[in-house]
C-alpha cells in the first residue's frame, strides 16, 4: 500500500484569496491548516493563464507549446500523455470529479467524451479516459450535458433559472450585470447550497472514495469550477461577506487617470481592452467595457468571490473528514492549487486575458505531504510551475517521472533544486486578432516578450521587479538602467523554449 | 466583436484525386460517413436535415452542388443563426492530390467557429478515411 493522492483544483483563483497567503476576505481554515502542516509555495506560476492549456499542462507535465493546446478551444488529443494514466498503470484507482476542460464545451455535435459521457454513466467506454477510470464532470452552470447539469436538469429543474446565463443571444460570453451594483457576470442565485456545484463536487468525490477498498491506492482529482465567473453563489451564503465592507484591492487604482497612466505604460492591448476597443479572449465579455467598472462593482465581485472560496474550503473539509473516517489520513498527500488567476479589479480590469502579471500568474499552491512521509513543513519562495505537478504525483507514488514530462517534482524546501525559472506562454487567434506572449519568471523578475501579431509589432515587452514593484505598475522594459537585466532574461527565455508539438492543433471551438 | 460576421476557414490535403474526393462530398446524404458528430442526414431535394450527436436536428438548404467547380454550399436555416453560409471546395493540386477547403461565414460570429471548428475535425477524418487510416 502506497501514498494516496487527493489533488484539489479550483478555477481562476488568486493567490491572495487564502488566509495562509495573507488574504483577509475569505476564511479558509482547512487550506490554511494544510499549509501549516505542509509546504506553501510563495510563487507558483501557471504555464498558461487560461483553462484548457493550463489544465493540459497539469495533466501532461508539458508546456503548452509541447502538448499543443495553444488556446482555449483547442482539444487535447485523446492520446496525449497523462500522469493519471501513469498512475493507473501502476495500480492506482483514478478519478476526476468536477471540471476537466481538456475538451471544448461548445460541442453541438457531441464529439468529445467530456460532453457525451454523462448520457452513459461515469465509466468511459474504453475503461479509462486520459487515465481516469471514473469521471463525473461539472462546470460553472447548468447548461450543457455534463453530469452536474444533467443532475440539476433531472432532479432540480426549477433551480436552473437561478444561475447566471453565461452565453448571450449572440453566443458571446454575456456582459450583463447583476447583484446590487450591476457588476458583470454577477447574479443572485436562490439555489440551496447543497445543490450548488461546489457541494456537488465534494459529494461525488466522497461517494467515489467510499466505493474504494480500504487497501486501494488512489489518485483523485477533485476539481471545483469556482471561483471562476459567473459569480452566482447560493444567495443563502452572501451574508458571509458584505460587499459594502470590502476594501478595494491594492491592485485597483482608484482614479481613472491613474489607471490609464499605468495601462499606457504597458503594451497597447492593455489599454485597448480597457477602452472596449479590443477583446482578445473569448471568455471576457465582448460587450463589456472595463473602463465602466466601478469601485463598488469591484467590491461586490470580490465579496462573492470570497464566498465561493469559503464554500470550497468547507467542501474540502468534508472530503478530508471522509478520508479520516476511512482511516487513510496518514497516507494521503493533499495538493491544492488552481489553473490560473483572476484580475479581479487589478488595473481596473476583471476576468483574464493576455496579461502576464501576478493577478493571473501568482497562484495558490499548497502541498501537504502524507504525514507518514514525515516531510518538514516549509515555505518555498523560489518560483515553481504547475508543470511540476505531474512529476510530483509520480514521486509521491514512488515512480520515476515519465520521460515526456518536462519538469521535476516540486521542491520541498528552498534550494532543493537548481532550476529556478518558470515559463508561461499565451497564443490566441480569434476573428482576426492574434496575440502572442512568452514570459519567464526568474530572479525576482517577470519578463514578457511579445511576438508579432495583429496588435503588436513584435518588439514590445514587459519587465517587472517583483520586489520593488509587487503590483507590476511600472513596466521597466524600456528603462535603460534595466537593459542588462532585460537582455539576460530575454536570452534565457528564448534559450528555454520547449519542443513544439509535431503538428499545429486546430482551434475547434470558442471555449 | 459581436456585431460582425465571423469567417473561419479550415483545410486539408488529401492524397486522392479531386474526382475521388468529390464523389464523397457531392452526395449530401453521405455526410454522417465523414463528419464525426453527425449521426443522420436526410435529403429531400435541396433541403437536408442533419441530426447531431446531441440529438439536435439542423435543417439546411443546399445552395450549390457544382460537379465542374467541385463546390458545395449550404446554409443552416434553423434559428441558431441569423445568417450562415458554408462553402466546401475541392481543389486540384495537379499531382494527383486535392486540397479540400471548408469556409463558414456566420452571424453570430461564434457560430462560424463552432461550425468550421467541427468541420476541420471532419476534414481530417475524411482524409484518414480516404487514405485508409480510419
Amino acid at each position: 500500500m502506497g501514498r494516496k493522492i487527493l489533488f484539489v483544483t479550483t478555477d481562476q483563483q488568486r493567490y491572495d484569496t487564502l488566509g495562509c497567503n495573507g488574504g483577509t476576505l475569505a476564511r479558509t481554515p482547512v487550506i490554511d491548516d494544510l499549509a501549516a502542516h505542509g509546504i506553501r509555495y510563495e510563487r507558483a506560476v501557471p504555464q498558461s493563464v487560461v483553462c484548457m492549456p493550463s489544465r493540459s499542462t497539469i495533466l501532461t507535465g508539458q508546456h503548452p507549446t509541447t502538448h499543443g493546446v495553444w488556446m482555449n478551444g483547442v482539444p487535447l488529443p485523446v492520446d496525449a500523455p497523462s500522469v493519471a494514466d501513469v498512475l493507473h498503470r501502476a495500480g492506482y484507482r483514478t478519478a476526476l470529479v468536477g471540471k476537466a476542460h481538456f475538451e471544448p464545451y461548445f460541442d453541438p455535435f457531441m464529439r468529445f467524451t467530456e460532453n457525451s459521457l454523462s448520457a452513459t454513466g461515469t465509466t468511459p467506454p474504453n475503461g479509462t479516459h486520459r487515465g481516469f477510470e471514473h469521471l463525473e464532470f461539472a462546470t460553472h452552470g447548468v447548461m450543457g450535458s455534463l453530469h452536474y447539469a444533467r443532475w440539476i436538469q433531472e432532479h432540480h429543474p426549477d433551480a436552473m433559472g437561478g444561475f447566471y446565463a453565461v452565453i448571450d443571444r449572440d453566443m458571446q460570453v454575456s456582459g450583463e450585470g447583476g447583484g446590487d451594483t450591476g457588476a458583470p457576470q454577477v447574479k443572485t442565485n436562490p439555489i440551496p447550497r447543497e445543490w450548488y456545484h461546489t457541494d456537488w463536487v465534494a459529494d461525488r468525490t466522497i461517494a467515489w472514495l467510499e466505493s474504494l477498498d480500504a487497501s486501494d491506492d488512489w489518485f483523485c482529482w477533485m476539481s471545483f469550477p469556482d471561483p471562476h465567473h459567473p459569480w452566482d453563489p447560493p444567495a443563502s451564503e452572501l451574508g458571509r461577506v458584505d460587499w459594502h465592507d470590502v476594501p478595494l484591492p491594492a491592485g485597483y487604482p482608484e482614479t481613472a487617470s491613474e489607471r490609464e497612466a499605468i495601462l499606457d505604460g504597458k503594451p497597447r492591448h492593455w489599454r485597448l481592452w480597457y477602452d472596449g476597443q479590443l477583446v482578445s479572449n473569448y471568455e471576457a465579455p465582448a460587450t463589456w467595457v472595463p473602463a465602466t467598472l466601478t469601485a463598488d462593482q469591484v467590491r461586490e465581485v470580490n465579496a462573492r468571490n470570497a464566498v465561493e472560496c469559503e464554500l470550497i474550503d468547507e467542501a474540502l473539509g468534508r472530503v478530508l473528514a471522509c478520508i479520516a473516517a476511512r482511516g487513510w489520513s496518514d497516507d494521503v498527500d493533499v495538493v491544492f492549487t488552481t489553473d490560473h488567476g483572476e484580475l479581479q479589479g487589478d488595473f481596473g480590469l476583471l476576468f483574464k486575458g493576455p496579461y502576464h502579471v501576478d493577478a493571473l500568474m501568482r497562484l495558490p499552491l499548497v502541498w501537504r505531504p502524507a504525514p507518514s512521509a514525515a516531510v518538514a513543513p516549509a515555505v518555498v519562495h523560489e518560483p515553481v510551475g504547475l508543470i511540476d505537478l505531474a512529476p510530483t504525483f509520480c514521486a509521491i507514488a514512488g515512480l520515476d517521472a515519465a520521460p515526456w514530462m518536462q519538469s521535476t517534482a516540486l521542491p520541498r524546501h528552498d534550494g532543493e533544486r537548481a532550476d529556478h525559472q518558470v515559463l508561461t506562454e499565451w497564443d490566441s487567434e480569434l476573428f482576426g486578432v492574434d496575440v502572442h506572449l512568452r514570459t519567464i519568471t526568474r530572479d525576482g523578475w517577470v519578463c514578457t516578450a511579445y511576438l508579432r501579431g495583429t496588435v503588436h509589432d513584435g518588439d514590445e515587452g514587459e519587465l517587472y521587479d517583483l520586489a520593488d514593484d509587487p503590483l507590476q505598475r511600472v513596466n521597466r522594459w524600456d528603462d535603460p538602467s534595466c537593459r542588462a537585466r532585460r537582455d539576460d532574461l530575454v536570452a534565457a527565455l528564448w534559450d528555454a523554449q520547449p519542443e513544439p508539438h509535431p503538428t499545429r492543433l486546430q482551434l475547434q471551438a470558442p471555449v | 466583436m459581436s456585431d460582425v460576421r465571423g469567417t473561419v476557414r479550415r483545410q486539408v490535403r488529401i492524397h486522392r484525386t479531386p474526382d475521388e474526393v468529390w464523389e464523397f462530398i457531392a452526395d449530401p446524404s453521405r455526410l454522417p460517413e465523414w463528419w464525426p458528430g453527425i449521426i443522420e442526414a436526410s435529403v429531400d431535394g435541396t433541403m437536408r436535415v442533419v441530426t447531431t450527436g446531441a440529438g439536435i436536428p439542423m435543417p439546411e438548404e443546399i445552395l450549390t452542388n457544382d460537379p465542374l467547380q467541385h463546390r458545395f454550399q449550404y446554409r443552416i436555416t434553423a434559428g441558431l443563426v441569423r445568417e450562415h453560409l458554408s462553402t466546401l471546395d475541392v481543389l486540384d493540386l495537379g499531382d494527383g492530390t486535392s486540397l479540400v477547403v471548408y469556409a463558414a461565414d456566420a452571424d453570430p460570429a461564434t457560430m462560424a467557429l463552432i461550425i468550421a471548428g467541427a468541420a476541420g475535425n471532419a476534414l481530417e477524418h475524411l482524409r484518414d478515411l480516404m487514405e485508409g487510416a480510419a
